[in-house]
């Protein structure tokens, strides 16, 4: 049988090559069809792991609050006023002390100050903040340390660089121990971060042509620049009171963080009169960008489906047509000793024989595709093993659902027809 | 006495044309013994052709009963009768009929390939009887690029690879100019001669006396059986 299996299959292929135009234009359907699946799964997932791994950078167990300018106060005309909006630390107490599920509550403070080392001047962005930070959001060092509870305790002029702004500064050389001036203040560099995606969530600031971050303990940040900041903004002064601009709240287990984001959003909605806040869930942003993906993945899962089923057909259409162009061959090998079954896997290979080429060659295209896209447009993609073999599995099964009726029609031909058949 | 290969008890076989009937066999009876070299002949239309699909299993009668080697035909599943083709019978057809995308070894091959036990000395006796039929040199040629003589002797390398029972030709000749259809015709005599059961069809009364025996038909009924005197 396995010997039998084989001349089966070089038959087919052969018949196969007798036209080998049309056999070429019949797999294009399911080539197509492959390749867009495989492409479009790579593609789907690259970029679905990009926005998961920004969101799990933001801390998927963290909720993040943070002030933001109410609307009001941007309509304003006045050339010079003072608008106080946003958290407070009255706000950080009750997160801290009365939420259910908190673990601890981190407070931020953005500095609108110019950082400097010698003739090297930006603008990233200044956090003043407290130790506990960089454990809450995950930020791993590089050399040096982070802030600690002896420079929040003592207001000690430190801080701790972003690696792109201690690349900026000191191209050079270390900046452990350097002096940094901030505003004007001297503050001396502990420690250098390692380096980190930038995120959608902050951009560099405006003007600025240095990305990442400075911190400094938030009690020296209160010390030198207190709570009000002055903005430039198209030739008016504009001040700004703020006492905190984040609080990140980390829930003391994953499963605690959809109740201390109602908590949050409740507390902040009773004690504020306007809304001068956001309230940030990045686990939120993980199901959305999971149920993105399941609509996405649907989306795609029907545009393949469509397009295989277009290219499934056309198979068939050939297949029916070569089954009756070969009537005669069949009323022959029935002649001589062929059963029905013998006739059906016979068309069967060469249905399958031209869809798995054709889903082969779908592959190597929708391998391609990606390579293309990320060579060019610097998106991410990514070819999980799966999203191949599924392609492969499902060329083969249109070849053998899309092959079965003509191979059926083939196989119940009368012998004495066929062979009577020009 | 010889032993019966085929044998038809009152057979019938009717076309069904819209509302008319057509009997191409009407109460046919004959039996067909061992070694025998038969040829079967009438007018056309007389059912010959339709004789022959019931002889070769291709056909059932619509009643009557058929036997090969004492074993009962007509109430055979399909399966079982595609696999008693593949071994007691052996077709030459008048337009040879071989499969064009295969080299001739690979047609003389194929009916072996339909089994499920395939003999392993296959490609062997393949090509021995390629030797009978003066082929050996041709073997991986396509049909197309042979002669019609020579496709017909493809054919009957094809029909013998089984060791079938009966050989069944249905104007075998018929396509050949009269030099080629006189070498098949002695192919015939020598296998005659080597004990296999032959059935030709024919309407040329001469190839019709090279066979032992005569079936005439006429009208779907049998007219005469005549021995022919060589
Ligand atoms: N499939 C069919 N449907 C209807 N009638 C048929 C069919 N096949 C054969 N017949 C009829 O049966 C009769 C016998 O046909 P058959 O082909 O056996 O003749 P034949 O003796 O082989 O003739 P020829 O010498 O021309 O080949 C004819 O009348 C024919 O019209
Ligand atoms: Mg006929």
């Amino acid at each position: 049988m396995k010997h039998g299996f084989q001349a089966v299959l070089r038959t087919g292929v052969r018949s196969l090559l007798l036209h080998k135009l049309r056999s070429i234009l019949t797999t294009l359907g399911v080539l197509f069809g492959v390749a867009s699946v495989v492409a479009m799964l790579a593609i789907g997932e690259g970029a679905s792991e990009e926005a998961q791994e920004q969101i799990k950078k933001l801390g998927s167990q963290n909720v993040i609050l943070r002030s933001v300018k109410p609307p009001e106060n941007l309509a304003s005309n006045e050339s010079t006023r003072v608008s106080s909006y946003g958290l407070t630390d009255t706000d950080l107490q009750r997160v801290r002390e009365s939420f259910p599920g908190v673990r601890r509550a981190v407070p931020v403070r953005q500095l609108a100050q110019e950082v400097r080392y010698g003739d090297r001047v930006g603008n990233p962005r200044v956090l003043a903040t407290v130790p506990e930070y960089a454990d809450v959001t995950g930020r791993p060092l590089s050399e040096g340390r982070f802030l600690s509870t002896e420079d929040e305790r003592r207001r000690l002029n430190v801080c701790v660089l972003g690696y792109e702004v201690a690349r900026y500064l000191l191209p050079f050389r270390s900046a452990i121990g350097e002096q940094i001036k901030i505003g004007a203040e001297y503050f001396t560099c502990v420690g250098v971060l390692l380096p980190r995606v930038p995120l959608s969530g902050d951009p560099p600031a405006p003007g600025s042509e240095v990305t990442g971050e400075v911190f400094l303990p938030l009690s020296t940040g209160r010390l030198w620049f207190g709570d009000t900041q002055v903005k430039i903004r198209s030739g008016s002064r504009e001040m700004e009171q703020v006492e905190l601009h984040e609080i990140i709240a980390e829930a003391s287990a994953p499963e605690n963080v959809p109740m201390l984001a109602a908590a949050s959003r409740e507390m902040l909605t009773r004690r504020h009169k306007q809304k001068d806040y956001e309230v940030v869930v990045p686990l939120e942003l993980l199901l959305r960008a999971e149920e993105t993906k399941r609509i996405f993945n649907i989306v795609l899962g029907s545009i393949a489906g469509i397009s295989l089923l277009v290219g499934g057909i056309g198979i068939m259409n050939v297949m029916l047509a070569t089954v009756t162009e070969r009537t005669r061959e069949i009323g022959i090998r029935r002649a001589l000793g062929a059963q029905r079954r013998h006739i059906v896997v016979q068309f069967l290979v060469e249905t399958v024989v031209l869809s798995v080429g054709g889903g082969l060659l779908g592959i190597m295209l929708g391998v391609g595709i990606p390579w293309f896209v990320e060579y060019w447009f610097g998106m991410r993609t990514v070819v999980t093993p799966e999203a191949p073999i599924l392609a492969f599995l499902i060329s083969a099964g249109i070849g053998v659902i899309f092959g079965l009726y003509p191979a059926w029609r083939a196989a119940r031909m009368d012998p004495v027809e066929a062979l009577r058949h020009e | 006495m010889k032993t019966i290969v085929a044998e038809l008890r009152d057979v019938r076989r009717v076309y069904q044309m819209g509302a008319t009937q057509v009997a191409a066999l009407d109460g046919v009876s004959c039996a067909f013994g061992q070694g025998e070299y038969w040829s079967i002949m009438g007018t056309s239309g007389s059912g010959k052709s339709t004789l022959l699909n019931i002889l070769g299993c291709l056909d059932r009668a619509t009643s009557g009963s058929y036997t090969v080697r004492g074993r009962e035909v007509s109430t055979l599943p399909d399966d079982e009768l595609s696999t008693l083709r593949g071994r007691e019978i052996g077709f030459i057809f008048q337009s040879y009929n071989l499969i064009p995308q295969l080299d001739v070894l690979e047609n003389v091959l194929m009916p072996l390939q339909y089994r499920d036990d395939p003999p392993p000395d296959a490609e062997e006796r393949a090509m021995h009887l390629l030797g009978r039929v003066g082929l050996s040199e041709r073997i991986h040629h396509r049909p197309t690029e042979l002669s019609g003589g020579q496709q017909q002797r493809v054919a009957i390398a094809r029909a013998l690879v089984t060791d079938p029972a009966i050989l069944l030709a249905d104007e075998a000749t018929g396509n050949l100019d009269s030099k080629t259809a006189l070498e098949i015709l002695d192919l015939f005599d020598e296998l005659h001669r080597e004990g296999k059961t032959i059935l030709l069809v024919t309407h040329e009364p001469t190839v019709g006396a090279r066979a032992e025996r005569t079936l005439r038909l006429k009208d779907g009924k049998v007219l005469e059986v005549r021995e022919n005197r060589v």
